[in-house]
């Protein structure tokens, strides 16, 4: 009996040691050779769910495992779709990037990134990097012509020092104010655009727009930091300058100004955006007047699904506000080393040049395409109103205001400075420190995470 | 008579040889782990101290040897003493009251004639917030202590009348500190006070029987007796908690998002130390976390003195 046992467990370790070493040799095998567009599996890096829908509803070709979840992966033809789902909470998407995308040449054939997603804050730090990560969309066999009908903004993001293009969009983030129509109503007896837009046309009559709607017991903004892209989209310097000084540019001091007599005044919080705090005026009882942001904002986090949320009974408006800006967006770029080059092609040019698509893109999500000529032709049909805008069809205005967006003050610094700004001015407009001793902890904050920069 | 006495020493010297391999066999296990995972990062770490190493962006800086200059540049640039000051007042705050409380539990526990019903029940129950994850903890008071006016507590407040706006109590570095510090005392009284009763119930029996014979009221054995021959576990239990003080950082870390706000106060050692990794910062991490290794270290030499002078008596 007990030899037995030790003869079968014998010859279970020993087939347990040499299986996986056979199934190493077959898959070496396999990809052993050109390891062009040959891959079995498609991995996708990125941060939430956005792209896997986008994914399942519009490429034609891919099969979800679950149609419910298309997270959880699928197939395109007879390859597998792999989704890696890393949440950006505390840089925790970008340590995750940093730690496979430059081994990823030499990874096994079935762990090679082919897709990762990036966002306009930090999309240089991966297309300017020593040792690129990404390959270069003209590489892809992408050719200009191809994405001739792409806003000019959304290629300077990801193009790199060289002037080489290494990624693109579906997106457009063009942001507009939007503001709640019963406030309007309350304090001008109008909700009409135009109308509304009279009362915050630039920040002077914003602010004194502020004051009146206080008086009806609404708040301007939720936080302080709803206003900030604005301020900071319209920058005339960069956050560091080419000998790696830290500079404030006049613009922000604007900001913090203004900000620090709006919470002084009461006419907004500082509360973190994202928190419970700013989703409250999502719903009447906040009583918030206003939000800046792109499409997505509304349709995807404005918790329209809520009955009992604005959005739900579209009660809100868009008009330009005082500035224009962007906010987000979601880059596709092609990790060097790929097995799938022919696939990242396709996809990329499915769902970023196909102009039939893309307008199903704009009906379906209610997105901001990147296609000039598709967003023209949609910006006139009243199809494409917004539910959550109570019919309203803001694409006009984000289509003038996608062709102010300028980005030529963008640098590789800017998440990090522009998180440790907003963090320790927190701290001047809760009154716990004066403005010159939140700066001199921004410098600070900023050498910690930049340790090659200085004041 | 001589002989045989020297043959009986040499039988128990060979059996005391066979022991002592089966001892150092079942060591090593320990010693593999204490290698691999504790020893080699530890002089790692002092290594890489002396390194000027980090990462922008993808690419890597260093390393470089600077010497002594990352501890200057902890010292002189840095808020280090101030990290330290946060730390140690936010440690007072939590174990003063965890000191009493606990004194005073065990004390009643350990009374026989109180005769304290549900001893067991209750001794669970204090020691049950330590079974929570520091984080889930503190990701409760953040909840809890929210600034809306819908958030718990300060609904609780407008409801009772008691104020007439919502407190924000994370922008004020009084509540901040004083919840980190109620969180840890939370967490952690029920293991102070089991740690005293275990000392307490080590007292000779006999010496209270003879204090009440005497006439001592409870109020004067408890000073005169149980205080001053539970010194050792109380120096014990205060070196302990001061060293997992040192490394406090779970709590205020989820509790202000990672920021230590307002205006730093809240800022750990720790923190700091996590605060370096967002460069992947190499050398000024390593120097920092070698200034808390050799704190810890003297630290944990007197409690070693302590107890072993505890043994010698």
């Amino acid at each position: 009996m007990k030899k037995g046992l030790k003869k079968a467990l014998s010859v279970a370790l020993a087939a347990g040691m040499i299986v996986p070493m056979a199934a190493c040799g077959s898959k070496g095998g396999s990809t052993s050779g050109k390891s062009s567009s040959k891959g079995k599996v498609l991995n996708i890096q990125c941060w939430n769910e956005e792209f896997s829908n986008r994914l399942a509803d519009h490429y034609p070709g891919f099969k979800a495992n679950d149609p419910k979840k298309p997270s959880k992966g699928g197939k395109i033809g007879d390859v597998e779709v792999k989704f890696t789902i890393t949440p950006s909470d505390d840089n925790a998407y970008q340590n995750n990037l940093d730690e496979i995308l430059p081994n990823n040449e030499k990874a096994s054939a079935d762990k090679k990134v082919d897709i990762f997603l990036v966002e306009a804050d930090y999309a240089k730090k991966y297309i300017n990097a020593e040792t690129p990560v990404t390959e270069k969309i003209s590489d892809l066999g992408i050719t200009d012509d191809d994405l001739k009908d792409q806003y000019q903004y959304t290629k300077d993001v990801v193009t790199d020092a060289k002037g080489d293009l290494r990624g693109v969009s579906w997106q457009g983030c063009p942001g507009l104010l939007i503001y709640n129509r019963q406030a309007a109503k309350d304090t001008w007896g109008t909700d009409d655009p135009a109308a509304v837009q009279e009362h915050v046309k630039d920040w002077d009559t914003f602010k004194a727009s502020a004051a009146e709607l206080q008086s009806k017991g609404y708040f301007a903004t939720s936080t302080v930091n709803d206003t900030y892209r604005v301020f900071s989209n319209n920058v005339t310097k960069p956050w560091v300058s080419s000998d790696n000084k830290i500079q404030i540019d006049d613009n922000l001091m604007k900001w913090v100004d203004m900000s620090k007599e709006m919470v002084d005044a009461k006419q907004c919080t500082t509360d973190a955006l994202w928190s419970d705090e700013w989703n409250k005026g999502f719903y009447p009882d906040g009583k918030v007047f206003s939000y800046f942001g792109p499409a997505w904002l509304v349709n995807f986090s404005m918790k329209q699904d809520d009955e009992k949320s604005i959005a739900y009974n579209g009660g809100w408006g868009m008009c330009q506000g005082p500035q224009g800006f962007y906010w987000g967006g979601t880059w596709i770029c092609a990790a060097k080393g790929t097995d799938n080059a022919d696939l990242v092609k396709d996809i990329m040019l499915k769902l970023t040049c196909d102009k039939d698509i893309m307008l199903d893109i704009v009906k379906k999500d209610s997105d901001f395409v990147n296609n000039q000529p598709a967003m023209e032709e949609a910006k006139t049909n009243d199809e494409y109103a917004f539910k959550v805008l109570g019919g309203q069809n803001p694409l006009p205005m984000f289509c003038e205001s996608a062709k102010s967006i300028d980005l030529s003050k963008m640098g590789d610094y800017d998440q990090g400075c522009n998180e440790s700004f907003q963090n320790c001015m927190k701290d001047y407009f809760d009154g716990n420190a004066t403005k010159d001793e939140a700066l001199d902890k921004f410098y600070k904050d900023v050498a910690k995470k930049y340790p090659n920069l200085s004041k | 008579m001589d002989y045989t006495g020297e043959n009986i020493m040499k039988t128990k010297n060979n059996k005391v040889v066979a022991y002592n391999k089966w001892g150092y066999i079942f060591l090593i296990p320990f010693f593999v782990i204490f290698f691999i995972f504790q020893l080699i990062p530890l002089v790692n770490t002092i290594y890489n101290s002396f390194f000027e190493n980090y990462k922008i962006g993808l690419s890597q800086v260093g390393p470089r040897f600077v010497g002594l200059g990352n501890y200057v540049e902890l010292i002189t640039k840095g808020h280090l003493l101030k990290y330290a000051g946060n730390t140690m007042i936010m440690w007072l705050i939590g174990f003063i009251p965890q000191i009493f409380i606990s004194l005073l539990l065990a004390a009643w526990f350990t009374d026989p004639s109180l005769r304290l019903k549900g001893q067991r029940f209750f001794k669970t129950v204090i020691y049950l917030p330590n079974l929570i994850m520091a984080a889930a903890f503190s990701m409760l008071f953040f909840t809890l202590f929210a600034s809306g006016k819908t958030a718990p507590v300060n609904s609780i407040l407008l409801h009772l009348n008691l104020i007439k706006e919502p407190i924000k109590f994370f922008t004020s570095v009084a509540c901040t500190r004083g919840l980190v510090g109620t969180m840890n005392f939370l967490m952690w009284f029920g293991n102070t006070t089991i740690l005293l009763m275990a000392g307490m119930m080590g007292i000779d029996q006999s010496l209270f029987e003879a204090a009440e014979v005497d006439g001592a009221t409870s109020t004067q054995i408890f000073f005169k007796i149980t205080l001053p021959l539970l010194r050792p576990i109380l120096v014990y239990v205060l070196i302990t908690s001061l060293i997992g003080g040192l490394q406090m950082f779970d709590v205020p870390q989820i509790l202000t998002d990672g920021k230590g706000g307002p205006v730093e106060s809240t800022m750990t050692m720790i923190m700091e130390l996590n605060v370096h990794l967002y460069s992947k910062n190499l050398g000024l991490g390593g120097a920092l976390s070698v200034i808390l290794f050799i704190v810890t270290g003297i630290l944990s030499f007197l409690v070693y003195k302590m107890t072993m002078k505890g043994q010698e008596e």
